[in-house]
């Protein structure tokens, strides 16, 4: 049966929920509402009130609670509305959650799903991808899936991780990708990138909704004769540096792709490990095209302008194939 | 309250009157030996330039964690602030583990990764605190909110200062709580500083317990320099918190009878407060109330009293003693192994 992005993180939760009676949800508008997005649809009816926890609007307070409840043994999903939010927990996350097993060795075996990304006309604080400022924080895990295999596979792995889990979930996926899973269960591990396409050129390493813009790209060049490879990154921090690597290395060319704000994004840490280790390769600067340093606008010729698409990377591509 | 408490007339020796000599002895040493270690460490080897960081400490306080940390059972979370050592001691963490943790030295509970009162440990309960302050209320109340999980009678202890009482975490942890009504004990050490900040540039209101009936839980003002009513208080908020009556708070009125750090000479602090504060000693007046009520003689007191520095000698040797980590240590445990 086909399946949606949403409706495999919504049967990734479930079965770990299923699965283990120490797994519960809190978060905000997820128990009766089902969640803004529903990814959380008829859970509280399924596990109750005591597992499925409706919060106030207090973001700092919902991922303060879930450590000090992973303190006692259990395993809390935190549902963040939107990742714009995040921003609230800061400390919670960078402060508390990321640093305890380092200063006093104790786990924190958290997950925090936040939805992100644009392209849905939300504006600056229903659209950001905030990802970068927590792979800057060593001691978190993050993650941002880009096919409903993945979201559903990575999402069970977050939750029997015993760190801290970021689950950056691309809103603009979760109804426009789809596909068949497989009927048994399965996990994908964190920690490792795909090559989701093989080509000879260039490779554009990606994440997120990026991928599909990719392949995309890709799909279109192929026509002109330009093999393109795609890696999809899947884990942020730990970074799959190696598969990066092989790709780069074997196409010589590197595009680094991403939603995110260009300064300070993935691209530039990508970029500088590239040259560190595969300078010798490369047959070409290495490109990124991200989103400009604005906030993400409201108005849809603005926000257009903003994302990066289809036009923009067969373009840079074009351009770096000639180079 | 007037000058000179540790005399007849003291409230204290009315609060006493429930107890029995041996709690009296027990309130009497945990106050004294987190005054001594403390001591030691802000006024001795901060100075000798043996401690490479920061240094708070609890002096004038020691009734709030002593207090607090006895109407706990082994079972309940602790969730200690920065001026709370004895509930380490309580816990049974050894004082030369706390000198050590000072030092830098792996004997430490942290093995060097984070320094003073920057300790926790989940086999003993309790939780280490992080710099931003009332970030442990929330996690706390999380805490609390998996003990009623899991079905246990439990209950989180969580102690935070006057100044904490300002951040968000404090007011959306209290909030929460409430709407769960886990069973969470707030202990407030209101010392009346943060840092430098008077507590009237930090609050509008007279009380920090006036602001727990606006969560919906409620409070109480106790003598926070007087051991036995922070015990007797510590019980009643046990007492609601384990029958699922959800969160209590408690306000502890004392006062910091030192700097903020020990870098800190506190110049800002009106000179009276010191005399005024130092007549209401939480330790003077605990030995009054023994020696008024015959639970113990003077002898045994002072040799009480020597037996703690003779035991924090040997602490200070042993952590003095203890290596510091190897470098080769630096990159282990941000995640599992």
């Amino acid at each position: 049966m086909t399946t949606t992005y949403l409706e495999a993180i919504r049967q990734g939760l479930w079965e770990e929920m299923e699965r283990d009676p120490d797994v519960f949800l809190l978060g905000e508008d997820i128990g009766v509402y089902g969640g803004a997005f529903k990814v959380t649809a008829g859970m509280l009816d399924r596990f109750g009130e005591r597992r499925v926890v409706d919060t106030p609007i207090s973001e700092s307070a919902i991922v303060g609670a879930a450590i000090g409840a992973s303190f006692m043994g259990l395993r809390p999903v935190v549902e963040i509305q939107f990742s714009d939010f995040i921003s609230c927990a800061y400390d919670q996350i960078v402060n508390f959650a990321a640093k305890c097993r380092y200063r006093w060795g104790a786990g924190v075996p958290i997950v925090i799903r936040a939805p992100s990304g644009g392209g849905i006309h939300g504006g600056p604080f229903h659209s950001q991808n905030p990802e970068a400022a927590f792979v800057h924080t060593p001691g978190l895990k993050v993650i941002a899936p880009a096919t409903a295999y993945d979201a559903k596979g990575l999402i069970k792995s977050a939750i029997r991780d015993n760190d801290p889990v970021l689950f950056f979930e691309h809103k603009a996926l979760y109804r426009r990708i789809k596909e068949d899973l497989p009927e048994e269960e399965y996990t994908v591990p964190i920690g490792k990138a795909k090559v989701v396409r093989e080509g000879r050129h260039l490779s554009i390493v990606t994440y997120g909704a990026m991928v599909h813009v990719a392949l995309e790209a890709a799909q279109l060049l192929d026509g002109e004769g330009i093999s393109i490879e795609v890696v999809d990154l899947r884990t942020l921090l730990p970074l799959d540096e190696e598969t990066v690597l092989d790709s780069v290395k074997k196409t010589s060319k590197a595009i680094l792709l991403h939603e995110d704000t260009i300064t300070g994004g993935l691209g530039g840490e990508l970029s500088a490990r590239i040259s560190e280790r595969a300078f010798e390769y490369l047959d070409g600067p290495i490109v990124r095209i991200a989103a400009p340093d604005t906030p993400v606008p409201y108005s849809p010729p603005l926000e257009e302008a903003f994302l990066p698409n289809l036009t923009k990377v067969v373009e840079k591509a074009r351009w770096l194939h000639k180079y | 309250m007037g000058a000179g408490l540790a005399v007849a007339g003291d409230p204290a020796l009315e609060s006493a009157r429930e107890y029995s000599a041996e709690q009296a002895r027990r309130f009497f040493y945990y106050m004294s030996m987190m005054r001594e270690v403390e001591d030691r460490i802000e006024r001795k080897l901060y100075r000798q330039g043996k401690i490479v960081g920061g240094v708070y400490v609890g002096r004038g306080q020691e009734a709030i964690p002593v207090g607090a940390g006895l109407a706990a059972a082994p079972d309940d979370m602790l969730f200690p602030s920065h001026r709370d050592m004895a509930l380490y001691l309580i816990r049974g963490v050894h004082p030369r583990q706390i000198f050590a943790q000072y030092m830098g030295r792996i004997g430490g509970l942290t093995r060097g990764r984070d320094g003073n009162m920057h300790m926790g440990d989940l086999r003993l309960r309790i939780v280490a605190i992080i710099s931003a302050m009332a970030a442990s209320v929330p996690v706390a109340a999380g805490a609390a909110l998996a003990m009623r999980y899991k079905g246990t009678r439990d209950v989180a202890f969580c102690f935070f200062g006057d100044g904490a009482t300002s951040r968000g975490d404090w007011h959306e942890g209290l909030n929460l709580a409430s709407v769960q009504r886990v069973p969470l004990v707030l202990i407030c050490n209101n010392n009346q500083y943060a840092y430098s900040t008077p507590i009237e540039k930090q609050m509008a209101c007279a009380n920090v317990a006036d602001r727990g009936p606006a969560y919906g839980i409620p409070a109480e003002i106790v003598d926070g320099n007087d051991v036995f009513a922070v015990h007797s208080a510590a019980l009643r908020a046990v007492e609601h918190a384990r029958s699922g009556l959800g969160p209590y708070l408690i306000e502890c009125k004392t006062f910091r009878m030192t700097g903020h750090s020990a870098h800190d000479p506190a110049d800002y602090v009106p000179k009276h407060l010191w005399k005024t504060w130092g007549e209401r000693d939480p330790i003077d007046r605990a030995k009054y109330a023994i020696l008024a009520n015959q639970w113990a003689e003077p002898e045994e007191i002072a040799a009480i009293e020597s037996g703690i520095r003779r035991e924090v000698d040997s602490a200070i040797e042993w952590a003095e003693n203890s290596p510091y980590p190897d470098a080769s240590e630096l990159l282990e445990d941000v995640y599992e192994r």
